[in-house]
């Protein structure tokens, strides 16, 4: 009713459409949730746990998947072929944002959500605090990412990368993440297990760290109570810093704090391993959450930015290496003793890959830190190949890995649909991302050398038409990563499908452990 | 290893975890972000720099609207080939009234934080409406509907007055001048002696090739024209700013 009564007021249109959408969704929801069978009473107990949003959780979490990997694809192929703009609801300009947030925030923070609720009953013993307070959280969540999807298409953003949704979309998250907040304490406090798993302590930073990080950086004053649009509160270098200090942060704690969180419970559970070493995990946790926060500044270096602030950025940025490694070598060393499983069971070769990726890309960050390697690799497709090694690499595959773990026992069935099509799961997106980080590599790189590149006679070589013509074909070699990966995600929407239907393929066993041979 | 068992105490007080994440994650951004507002050093004295016209502002929404920043970077870089490209390397100064910043991450298309009077209005419109007849290798999308949207400009003092309120030196004047400024600078031969007192060096005319009505695409070019053209390096004094 609210919304609707807004949608009138509205001072401009697309506030109106906006507030339109919302009341439509809002109404939907309503009639959904009369119309829908009232559900037992103690039906959900049998375990104990909470598990209905947990449930939700994992198909939509498949489901945002293939949509964030869907558009990111068209975003790939607009690249390549510019006539696949279709202005102005689907130009680029807007397709890019909801591709980031449709990937971030809607498959990662969904994937996070789900996976913490899973995780912190398991490891605490104890139901999640607040009754419905876990629905609310999770379908609030869900909200937001309707309208700020609905929004980027109307064009209504702050354009702060990352935190592109207007202030009243930023409200209601704010709103949704102190209550997330408060789930989590809650049931953290009223835990029968004395000891507060490795993995809590991930997922309680990223959510304490990212309602920080919201909070300041989406500081603004809206032009009207009844209008989308909002002016930041911090200008030009102050409102960079701020923004990259955001930033970077969002990749620090919702895509590596709150991812790692679920490394250290789905990991170990799937090799059957206890976490080890254990004191490694405390100094790497203190040392990540300590050193990542001051690596802002270097999506800033030789701007405007004060030196200073610079310098400080990048002695972090480098030093940001080892507590990320620290992580990586937590993950591989829980592996010990049963490495056999790499052959034999696919999640576990996913989960693997997730770790690794993670070193690699945590390399490769502190080496793009270097203030001279970022003079060339600013500005061009290195940044977005590095971004996708990451994001497709560690945070996909570790989240499939998790719901590879979760859906069999959340629905009660023996196993999976097809232990095969995991493994073909993993080769599709494993090729794809190969395929992405290495074209975008020899562009990006390409790309750089073509812009500072001076002939004998002291005049620049290449206009910057010529280095956009250079790069198409690398575009279309691009979009076909992209492609396998998101044909490994369709692989995956399938299976689990097919798990939850509870159907099981007759299929051939993965290899069997290799029998020991004796000595001849 | 005495204090790693110590930690044992912060693995049983959730609390404790709590606080001790919270206060260990806030020391870098304090350091980092807080001093940026007090040293007198982090933004150049210059000469010439103004708050955007209500045009410009307006057109400058368009270009946020858009996502241009997702393509497009305004921050050129202090290096050879970015200079002798793009014009003199970007001050502080010159995004002082950029609430957002739009400095940019990505190069897909060119620099353009002084793409202003570098090109005539008639090929930003042919540009901006069909990028590949005018840059053949361009893959920039067509903003050809800009052209038939009309402007809204009924919040434009609003506009104004909030970008007052975050600490842009707008004068109340200008802010009950903001819809009569805009369609001065917009139409062709109007009266806009008043308009040009209030913001220098503001471009003037009709800007799309159709002078009976302002659309969005007035709005942005008069934005583009604008861009980095207020601080004048012939006379700006590197040297004064050394602090």
């Amino acid at each position: 009713m609210g919304a609707f009564v807004f949608s009138g007021l509205a001072v401009d249109d697309a506030f109106r459409i906006h507030m339109g959408i919302l009341t439509f969704i809002l109404g939907l929801g309503t009639i959904i949730a009369i119309r829908l069978p009232q559900p037992v009473a103690g039906a959900d107990d049998k375990s104990g746990y909470m598990d209905g949003p947990v449930r939700v959780g994992s198909i939509l979490t498949v489901f945002w998947g293939i949509i964030g990997f869907t558009v990111g694809l068209v975003a790939a192929l607009q690249l390549a072929w510019p006539e696949l703009n279709f202005g102005p609801w689907f130009n680029f300009g807007r397709i890019r944002p909801l591709h980031t947030s449709a990937v971030i925030f809607a498959f990662g923070g969904t994937a996070l959500i789900t996976t913490s609720f899973y995780v912190v009953q398991r490891t605490t013993r104890a139901r999640l605090f607040g009754g419905d307070l876990a629905w609310f959280v999770f379908w609030g969540y869900q909200l937001f990412i309707a309208m700020a999807a609905t929004g980027y298409l109307l064009g209504i953003t702050q354009s702060r990368e990352y935190a592109e949704p207007e202030w009243y979309v930023d409200i209601w998250l704010t709103i949704v993440w102190v209550a997330y907040l408060v789930l989590f304490m809650g049931t953290l406090l009223k835990r029968k297990e004395p000891h507060i798993y490795v993995a809590n302590w991930f997922y309680l930073a990223f959510i304490v760290t990212v309602a920080l990080l919201h909070v300041v950086n989406n500081l603004a004053v809206p032009v009207s109570p009844f209008g989308a649009r909002s002016y930041s509160l911090f200008s030009g270098v102050q409102d960079a810093m701020t923004q990259w200090w955001y930033g970077h942060n969002a990749v620090g704690f919702f895509l590596t704090a709150g991812f790692l969180g679920m490394m250290y419970y789905y990991l170990p559970k799937q090799a059957g391993r206890p976490v080890y070493p254990y004191r490694l995990s405390i100094i790497h946790f203190w040392a990540l959450i300590f050193l990542y926060i001051w690596a802002g500044p270097h999506h800033l270096y030789y701007t405007a930015l004060p030196d200073w602030a610079q310098t400080l950025g990048m002695v972090f940025s480098i030093m940001l290496w080892m507590p990320s490694w620290g992580g990586m070598i937590n993950g591989l060393m829980t592996l010990r003793g049963a490495w056999d499983k790499m052959r034999t069971d696919p999640i576990i070769r996913m989960m693997v890959l997730a770790v690794a990726f993670y070193g690699m890309s945590t390399f490769e960050g502190p080496v793009m830190s270097i203030k001279s390697v970022n003079a060339l690799s600013h500005y061009t497709d290195w940044t977005i190949g590095h971004v996708h090694s990451g994001a497709l690499g560690w945070v996909g595959m570790i989240s499939f890995g998790a719901i590879y773990f979760m859906v069999p026992r959340l629905w009660n069935r023996e196993r999976l649909y097809s232990l095969r099509m995991v493994n073909w799961h993993f080769w599709l997106a494993t090729l794809g991302i190969v395929v992405y980080a290495s074209v975008m590599w020899v562009s990006g790189v390409m790309q750089g050398l073509m812009w500072r590149e001076y002939d004998s006679q002291g005049f620049l070589v290449y206009s910057f038409a010529e280095s956009v013509a250079a790069l198409h074909p690398y575009y279309v070699m691009r979009a076909a990563g992209g492609l396998l990966y998101l044909a490994g995600g369709v692989v995956m929407a399938v299976n689990i499908g097919m798990t939850i239907a509870g159907r099981v393929r007759t299929e051939k066993p993965m290899p069997a452990p290799a029998q020991l041979q004796p000595a001849e | 290893m005495s204090i790693l068992d110590k930690h044992g105490v912060i693995e049983r007080n959730a609390s404790l975890l709590l606080v001790g994440s919270l206060v260990v994650v806030c020391i870098g951004g304090l350091v980092e972000v807080t001093p940026l507002f007090f040293f007198q050093n982090t933004i150049e004295k210059v000469e010439g720099m103004r708050p955007y016209s209500p045009l410009e502002l307006a057109g400058r929404d368009i270009y946020i609207r858009e996502g241009c920043y997702v393509c497009h970077s305004q921050m050129i870089r202090p290096f050879r080939d970015e200079v002798e490209r793009y014009g003199n390397y970007s001050l502080a100064a010159e995004s002082m009234y950029d609430h957002p910043f739009q400095w940019g991450s990505k190069r897909t298309g060119p620099d353009l934080a002084r793409v202003g009077g570098r090109y005539s209005n008639e090929w930003q419109v042919q540009h901006l409406t069909d990028p590949r007849s005018v840059v053949p290798e361009s893959i920039m999308p067509s903003y050809a509907f800009l052209a038939k949207a009309t402007l809204d400009y009924r919040t434009i003092g609003g506009m104004l007055q909030a970008n007052a309120r975050v600490g842009v030196p707008y004068t109340q004047e200008m802010i009950d001048n903001a819809a009569a400024d805009l369609l001065a600078q917009a139409t062709p031969d109007a009266d806009t002696a008043a308009t040009a007192e209030r913001y220098p060096k503001a471009v003037f005319g009709d800007f799309d090739g159709s002078p009976m009505r302002i659309t969005e695409m007035d709005a942005l070019i008069s934005y583009l024209q604008m861009l980095g053209t207020l601080v004048d390096f012939d006379t700006y004094d590197t040297q004064a700013n050394l602090r």
